[in-house]
């Protein structure tokens, strides 16, 4: 984790040294899409998350890259976006022309080894990472009043809204498991919404909703009285550890929940698969992807028009509906968080992948 | 509240305002009309323009857009038998009989006027429940949305054609295809076949198209006459009021439903039109006109569709969960403009809200006046010998069909349904039963599976479960009294159909089909028992019960008396036989699958632009002016849409090999 630091710093400097050098040398003028189109690849179909995040960016992204490019983005949905990756994977040329936006649907495949991504984050360049959190909250009627009532939900058979095993769900699924909770997981939601709205009826009593939808839907049943908050998976902090999301610095992390529940800090194999996905599907969830091979100075004329375009006004009025209250990062963090939410050992991918088969008849493609 | 409703009203009634809801207008009527482009393709295109505008004008832009696509997806529907969209299905059994016989105006007057009206009210409706909504929607939990979807089920017995047994297997049939891809309870991949495409399951744009679309095409090209077998009666205006006028309770009953199915987040809108029409034959008297040209058949799916959008409103804007493809889109578009949806809809932001809702009623009345007045002119389409249209439909389904998910696949699935529609058309074998069992599969399965997670099977003594139980009970009683064959004509179960003679040779055709049928459910049954009990239990008690009804229906067809019910091949009793000037049978399909064969070898641009030129030249015997100019328009047509939505064509083998530049790449 150390070692993270320290490249994130240097890598930080470096983008900042290159964005500042390329302000001023010639090498500026060597990038140019005037009059050129980029298509920004995203693997989902148009009205989802990463389209709304795409849609949201690509004006601006058009305005502060060298020679105001159209940039237009371009759904290609298919395989739980397995099928946009791969065909950009094979199809993309490194001349910055075409972008790709991935998710945490995009990365979690990927980690787990299904046979259909024939894509290697590896090969990749990354442009932006837009991190995103979430908060847990449970019903009342388990009797739990407060965080502290933390230990009532230990002996009682919980149920939670999913939308599959192997979806951006698996954060909740490992985290749960990981505190001893006794969850059903009942599959086959649409999204996190729908997951709501089944709590909502009483059918489920936990459930957790990224940062927006839990400040505008969740906040409104907390003051009612028909949700109690827990926690919050929490934000990497400058070393790369889980601390308290900004956001709710009332709301305890996942670490801290963790150690209320069992005195002990988390740590071991099945907490280094946890913060593997956990990277993949918050911090890191939504990613703007080059090609392989892309050369430095196209990587960092869009590291700079992502960094310039957050002062902008139009960013400033919307982003808090797009993003909630998370930044987008560039440069040396977004390599960072590129780096761990594409990175899992072998080991602890084969014992997910063991435990979904075991316990949730998940077979991984064949 | 009613403060805020006429703030909200005088707020809207700008200048401004109304132009931008004209524009949202104008390109919904646009997109509405291309068959097989929805919502979802309109809101993308107007998304990039939203930036810098202000909420109230860009809502109602984005509400102009929404609200009339299911008002203009009638032309197709009505004039040429291509379901404009998924919620103008039912509208091809009666509408374009009625084009046919020369009424093409009529049945596009009282679609609009029944359109308009559904919106109005779902407007209406809207403005009253918006505010107390929340615990209604919250009423229905996973038992009660699959009692729904069963409910949509039942519409197939009022649907299943003079054999019952050939209705229930088609909709066994559906079912299953409609459980391909991943399973809701494992995620695990049914019926995939190996072939990357079958994982998400065929789209629903892709079955509406082959089933109806294809078979229709075919059998116009085979008469290669105009659309239209007699000149326009009247101008059709004053008819088609007068046919929604005199049905306004049946309007209003639809309405009605489509509003509530719009409202419950889960069930999906692409099945109201089904429901609806299903609904207006239970309750009709005289209903034997419903499939040949009756006017209430196209009345109760255009009253519902329109409802259906302002009931899906509701989930939107309350809980921020879409109804349907296109509100998911509504809904980026909100978060692009900074609103949030959720329960401050209708407390803090009660004034947005009912400025939508005045929106959406404003956008119907623009739309259906300009439908209205578009309904004559391009009811002359009808007029036009037909292989000079074929051409443009032809292309016009195909880029439609690949629109579902941009893959080669989408046309190669295109005409293996088309096929399949082909024969069940010439067998009578009953294609909106197979649609409504397609649509919903995945409702059906993942609710039942969700209720008995969530109460056990003690789901059953649910009150709401118990009454949507016996309101599908009555359906299924209405509808087995009143049914409806594939080509609409209703039927007392006793009448029998002339048959040529001879057993065997005469029958082996159908029988061949019938075990075909036979052959996908064992296919179906097969993958089922190789997965894990969750992922297997449905596909293969679908399969089972299809089977049953195979078993059924197998022995009527080898030994029943001449003349049974179950009985029907069109190519010995169809109003085709023995006429002259009458082509093969696989004509139409024969084209169809070169311009997929040559997309998937030089991909789709080129292909399109050769089949037109070869359609033209061969087929229609155009002049070579004629056919440069027609070839011209279609290609700068299509790659202007092409460009506006940035959307690359399906490649073929040689794009693997070449580098081409857009749109050939």
């Amino acid at each position: 984790m150390t070692d993270f630091k320290m490249t994130r710093r240097k890598a930080l400097g470096m983008a900042l040294a290159t964005a500042g050098a390329m302000m001023t040398s010639p090498a500026w003028a060597e990038v140019d899409f005037s009059g050129k189109t980029i298509e920004w690849i995203i693997p989902f179909s148009a009205g989802g998350g990463s389209d709304t995040w795409a849609r949201f960016n690509a004006p601006l992204l058009s305005k502060y890259l060298p020679g105001q490019p159209t940039v237009v983005v371009v759904n290609e949905p298919g395989g739980g976006s397995t099928k946009g990756a791969n065909l950009f994977a094979v199809r993309a040329k490194p001349d910055g022309l075409t972008l790709l936006g991935t998710s945490g649907s995009t990365q979690f495949p990927y980690l787990l080894g299904d046979p259909r991504v024939k894509y290697e984050y590896k090969d990749w360049k990354i442009a932006m990472a837009a991190p995103t959190g979430g908060v847990v909250y449970t019903s009342p009627s388990t009797g739990v009043e407060t965080v502290a009532d933390l230990a009532k939900l230990k002996d009682q058979k919980l149920t939670y809204a999913s939308q599959g095993a192997t979806s951006l769900d698996l954060v909740p699924l490992l985290g749960f498991k990981l505190m001893g909770l006794d969850v059903q997981h009942v599959f086959g939601f649409k999204g996190r919404g729908d997951g709501r709205l089944a709590f909502e009826r009483g059918e489920t009593n936990i459930d957790y909703q990224t940062s927006s939808a839990y400040i505008k839907n969740v906040l409104p049943l907390v003051e009612a009285g028909q949700a109690v908050p827990l926690f919050s998976w929490g934000v990497l902090d400058e070393a790369g550890n889980i601390v308290r999301d900004p956001n709710f610095p009332d709301i305890p992390s996942f670490p801290e929940a963790y150690e209320m529940l069992t005195g002990m800090a988390p740590e071991g194999d099945d907490y280094d698969a946890f913060v593997a996905f956990f990277i993949a599907g918050f911090p890191a969830q939504k990613m703007a992807i080059l090609p392989k091979d892309t050369p430095d100075d196209i990587v960092a004329a869009f590291n700079v028009a992502f960094e310039t375009m957050k002062q902008d006004p139009e960013y400033l009025a919307n982003k808090q509906a797009v993003l909630g209250s998370y930044e987008q990062v560039t440069g040396g963090k977004a390599e960072g968080l590129f780096e761990m939410g594409t990175t899992i050992s072998p080991q602890n991918r084969k014992n997910v992948v063991d435990m979904l088969g075991a316990h949730y008849g998940v077979k991984l493609g064949e | 509240m009613a403060d805020t409703l006429l703030a909200a009203l005088s707020a809207l009634m700008t200048f401004d305002h109304l132009l931008y809801m004209l524009i949202g207008v104008t390109v919904g009527l646009v997109i509405g009309v291309i068959p097989g482009l929805g919502g979802i393709a309109g809101l993308s295109l107007l998304m990039p323009f939203l930036y810098g505008m202000d909420d109230i004008s860009a809502l109602a832009m984005l509400i102009g857009l929404v609200a009339v696509i299911p008002t203009s997806d009638t032309f197709s529907s009505v004039l040429m038998g291509i379901p404009g969209s998924s919620a103008s299905q039912a509208t091809v059994l009666d509408g374009f009989p009625l084009a046919r016989q020369g009424q093409a105006a009529r049945a596009l007057s009282a679609a609009f006027i029944s359109s308009m009206f559904g919106g109005i009210f779902g407007a209406v409706v809207l403005t009253g429940f918006v505010v107390v909504a929340r615990p209604l929607i919250l009423m229905f939990g996973s038992a009660e949305l699959f009692m729904l979807a069963l409910f949509g089920l039942s519409m197939v017995a009022v649907l299943a054609g003079r054999s019952l047994a050939k209705g229930l297997a088609a909709c066994a049939v559906g079912l299953l295809i409609g459980s391909m891809g991943g399973a809701p309870a494992t995620g695990e991949f049914r019926m995939t076949f190996g072939l990357g495409y079958l994982y998400d399951g065929i789209p629903l744009v892709v079955i509406g198209l082959g089933l109806f679309a294809v078979p229709e095409i075919s059998d116009l090209l085979r008469r290669n006459a105009s659309i239209s077998d007699r000149p326009p009666l009247g101008s059709g205006w004053a008819k088609g009021f007068r046919d929604w006028y005199s049905n306004i309770w049946l309007s209003i009953r639809c309405s009605g439903m489509g509003c509530m199915i719009g409202a419950i987040p889960g069930l999906g809108g692409s099945v109201v039109d089904w429901i609806a029409y299903g609904h207006a034959v239970q309750t009709c008297k005289n209903p034997e006109n419903f499939g040949k040209g009756d006017p209430r058949g196209v009345v109760a799916p255009e009253s519902a569709n329109n409802a259906m959008q302002g009931g899906a409103l509701l989930p939107t804007m309350l809980f921020g969960i879409p109804g349907s493809g296109s509100m998911a889109v509504f809904l980026g578009g909100m978060v692009l403009l900074g609103m949030e949806p959720g329960p401050a809809m209708v407390t803090t932001n009660l004034d947005i809200t009912y400025s939508v809702i005045w929106s959406l009623a404003l956008a119907n009345v623009m739309g259906a006046g300009i439908c209205l007045l578009l309904a004559i002119p391009i009811s002359r389409l009808t007029q036009i010998r037909f292989p000079l249209l074929a051409p443009f439909m032809i292309t016009l389904i195909c880029f439609a069909a690949f629109q579902a998910t941009r893959d080669i696949g989408d046309l190669l699935a295109l005409l293996s349904l088309g096929l399949l529609g082909i024969l069940m058309k010439r067998f009578a074998w009953p294609r909106p039963a197979m649609l409504i069992g397609f649509v919903l599969a995945p409702q059906s399965e993942t609710y039942l599976y969700q209720a008995v997670q969530f109460y056990d099977w003690s789901f059953v003594t649910r009150p709401g479960v118990i009454i949507i139980g016996l309101l599908t009970l009555a359906s299924v009683i209405f509808g087995i009294r009143k049914r409806v064959d594939d080509t609409g004509h209703v039927v007392s179960a006793a009448k029998d159909t002339d048959e040529h003679e001879g057993r065997w040779t005469s029958r082996a055709p159908q029988i061949v089909f019938a075990l075909m049928i036979v052959g996908l459910l064992i296919v179906g049954l097969k993958d089922a028992l190789d997965q894990s009990f969750l992922a297997a239990v449905f596909p293969a008690s679908v399969a089972v019960v299809g089977l049953a009804m195979a078993l059924w229906l197998l022995p009527e067809l080898i030994g029943g008396h001449r003349g049974h019910v179950s009985h029907y091949d069109s190519e010995l009793d169809g109003e085709t036989v023995g006429k002259a000037g009458i082509g093969g049978l696989w004509g139409g399909a024969l084209w169809i699958g070169g311009l997929v064969l040559a997309s998937a070898l030089i991909g789709f641009y080129l292909a399109m632009i050769l089949f037109f030129v070869a359609f033209l030249h061969v087929r229609a015997r155009a002049k070579p002016l004629q056919t440069l100019i027609m070839t011209a328009a279609a290609a700068g047509f299509i790659l202007l849409i092409a460009k506006m939505l940035s959307l690359n064509f399906p490649s073929g083998l040689a794009q693997s090999y070449l580098d081409l530049p857009w749109p050939f790449r």
